[in-house]
This record gives structure tokens, C-alpha cells and sequence, in this order.
């Protein structure tokens, strides 16, 4: 994991992806085209409160389940 | 006529609650809830499609929250940590929102409620200051231990989600109703609409489905029956039946003034 300098391996929503190293929250949120969406997010188990997703940076390996509103019963 | 449904302190005029699944379009979806009258709606919460246009229209946009009081689920969980893992996630997504249904499943085959599971995510999720309106069997004793717990609505299946069989024990409901003393929500079975005046008729504070209507040939007209049933039950259980006799030798018309040929 990690193995090219600068970049990060990360899994979201169960499939692989590289980020740059140092990105925090808010950036992967745009860089999927959320921002501004209704949208959880969970890393690595928890959740991530909208409150914090400037200031927690992503890390190598983290695990990351972005969840929205379906239809269901 | 003053009859409101109160869940965890909020009034609602609907006893009707509806799932927005299996419409064939969000048009359709947003006809069908808006025809039925629906104030309390569930909603699922799933993984988004990374990748996938995140500018399409969503669920959320077309049943806003200021409208409606959205009920996250927890369907398609078998245990309860994954319950408890997804309303956590619910709960963030809807801005600290915490009245939730708990749904915990046994097996894929039938989707009977694993109880056992229920209640362990229950307790955790009360704990956690959530409002839990649980599914759950039609075990009068469970449906007690739900409430103890701290559950504000006690939902019971009349028969198998999807299978729209119907109210197939109306006397275990009725046990439940005798025991619990928050609204006992009739969640899971109803097929038609005169199964959803049979569970209001029993004395049901409400009835809960999707694929009832969602299902229907003409969905939209469907959730018209519902509402209509749901309103006709609830009066007819408010009004009180009559008895039921075997023969009455009462008829409805006077007995006297009758015009009669005397025979002799």
C-alpha cells in the first residue's frame, strides 16, 4: 500500500483508490462530486462528523464507507 | 375529528406510514407517498455509487425533510452491530435526526426478525439517544422487553415483509396492544386495503408498508385504498362494532305497521 512517494491508498466504499498524501475529508468529498450533498461518511468504523471533515486528514489504508438515502421500507 | 397519532412526543394526522422502495421512478414514488398521506417515511441507507453522476436527482431532494419525518431502516441487517452501525451513519446523514426504525433480520429466505439481535441493538441504540421504533415478531413478550427497553413504537409484523398475506394472527397483536402502552404499529404483511382496515379496526395506532402499494399494478391508486382503509378502520374501531351474533331476531326495520294478509 502506499508505495508511490506522494500518494495514498485508500478503500471507498469497498473498492481501492489513490489520493495525494495530506488530503483531508473535505477534498475527497469534492473530488466524488459531494460537496454540498446529503451524504455520511464512516473511516475505518467511525463517523466522521461534517464538522471535522477539514480538519481530519486521510491516511494510508483507510477505510472509508460513503453512505446516502435510498428508497426502502 | 381530534384522533392524532403521538411517536416519542410529535403529533402526527396520518396513521398511515409508507417505505419508499420498489417505485418504478422517483415520479412515481413521489405521486404514491404524496396520494397517500403519508407524514412518517422510511428510507434506507446505502453505500452511494462512486462514480455515478452525483448530480442525479435524490431520494432526499424529491421527499425533503422539511416535509416529511423520515424514518432511516436498518433493513437488509443481520445483526445488530450493523444495525446500530448503520443509523449511527443515518443519524449523521440527517443532521443528528434520531427517531429510527430497527429492523434486524434472521435469515434472507423469509426476513423474520432476528430478535434476539433487536433487542441487543435496542438497548445500545436507546443508550445512544436514539428514538427507536422497532420491528420486531408478534411475541407478545418481546414486544414488552422492546418497550422496557425504551422503544417509542412497538412494530409488528401481520405476516412476512413483501408477502402481503395479510393480519394472519389478529389475537397476538392483540396481546401486544394489551401489554405495551406506546403505539403498536403494524409493520410488514398488508396486501390490500382491507388488510389495512383489519389492523386499524383491531385497535392499531398505525399500519406501516411499502410493497403493498409500491407493488400494486396502478401504485398511486393503491395508495389512495390505503389511506381510505386506514381512515375507514380507525373509525370503525373508534365507533366500536356492534356485537357479533349468530342471529339477532332484530331486524332493522319497525316489527310494527306491517302490511300483512291475516291468514285464519
Amino acid at each position: 500500500m502506499g508505495t508511490k512517494l506522494n500518494v495514498i491508498t485508500v478503500s471507498i466504499n469497498g473498492a481501492s483508490r489513490q489520493l495525494p498524501v495530506s488530503i483531508n475529508v473535505a477534498a475527497l468529498i469534492e473530488i466524488l462530486g459531494y460537496t454540498g450533498k446529503r451524504i455520511a461518511l464512516e473511516r475505518n468504523g467511525e463517523i466522521v462528523p461534517r464538522s471535522t471533515f477539514t480538519t481530519q486528514q486521510l491516511a494510508d489504508g483507510d477505510q472509508l464507507e460513503v453512505v446516502v438515502a435510498v428508497g426502502g421500507g | 375529528m381530534n384522533d392524532t397519532l403521538i411517536i416519542a412526543g410529535k403529533t402526527y394526522h396520518s396513521r398511515l406510514l409508507v417505505g419508499t422502495g420498489k417505485y418504478k421512478d422517483f415520479a412515481e414514488t413521489q405521486a404514491a407517498i404524496e396520494t397517500s398521506g403519508a407524514e412518517v417515511i422510511t428510507i434506507a441507507i446505502r453505500r452511494s455509487n462512486i462514480g455515478q453522476n452525483p448530480n442525479e436527482p435524490s431520494l432526499l431532494e424529491i421527499l425533503p425533510p422539511s416535509k416529511y419525518t423520515l424514518l432511516p431502516n436498518t433493513a437488509g441487517c443481520y445483526t445488530a452491530e450493523d444495525a446500530v452501525r448503520t443509523l449511527r451513519l443515518a443519524r449523521e446523514l440527517l443532521d443528528g435526526h434520531s427517531l429510527v426504525k430497527l429492523e434486524v433480520l434472521g435469515d434472507p429466505q423469509s426476513l423474520y426478525p432476528n430478535v434476539i439481535e433487536t433487542l441487543a441493538a435496542a438497548r445500545t441504540l436507546v443508550a445512544e439517544g436514539f428514538q427507536v421504533m422497532v420491528y420486531t415478531s408478534d411475541d407478545p413478550i418481546i414486544a414488552k422487553q422492546l418497550e422496557d427497553i425504551g422503544c417509542v413504537a412497538i412494530m409488528p409484523l401481520a405476516s412476512l415483509i413483501g408477502s402481503g398475506m395479510g393480519i394472519l394472527n389478529p389475537w397476538n397483536l392483540q396481546l401486544i396492544m394489551d401489554r405495551v402502552s406506546v403505539p403498536v404499529i403494524v409493520d410488514a404483511g398488508v396486501g390490500t386495503a382491507s388488510d389495512a382496515a383489519i389492523a386499524m379496526e383491531l385497535g392499531c395506532a398505525g399500519v406501516l408498508m411499502n410493497t403493498a402499494i409500491a407493488g400494486a399494478q396502478q401504485p398511486v391508486l393503491m395508495a389512495r385504498a390505503m389511506k381510505q382503509a386506514v381512515e375507514a378502520g380507525r373509525s370503525a374501531y373508534l365507533a366500536g362494532r356492534m356485537p357479533k351474533k349468530l342471529y339477532s331476531a332484530s331486524p332493522s326495520s319497525p316489527t310494527a305497521g306491517i302490511i300483512a294478509t291475516t291468514r285464519g
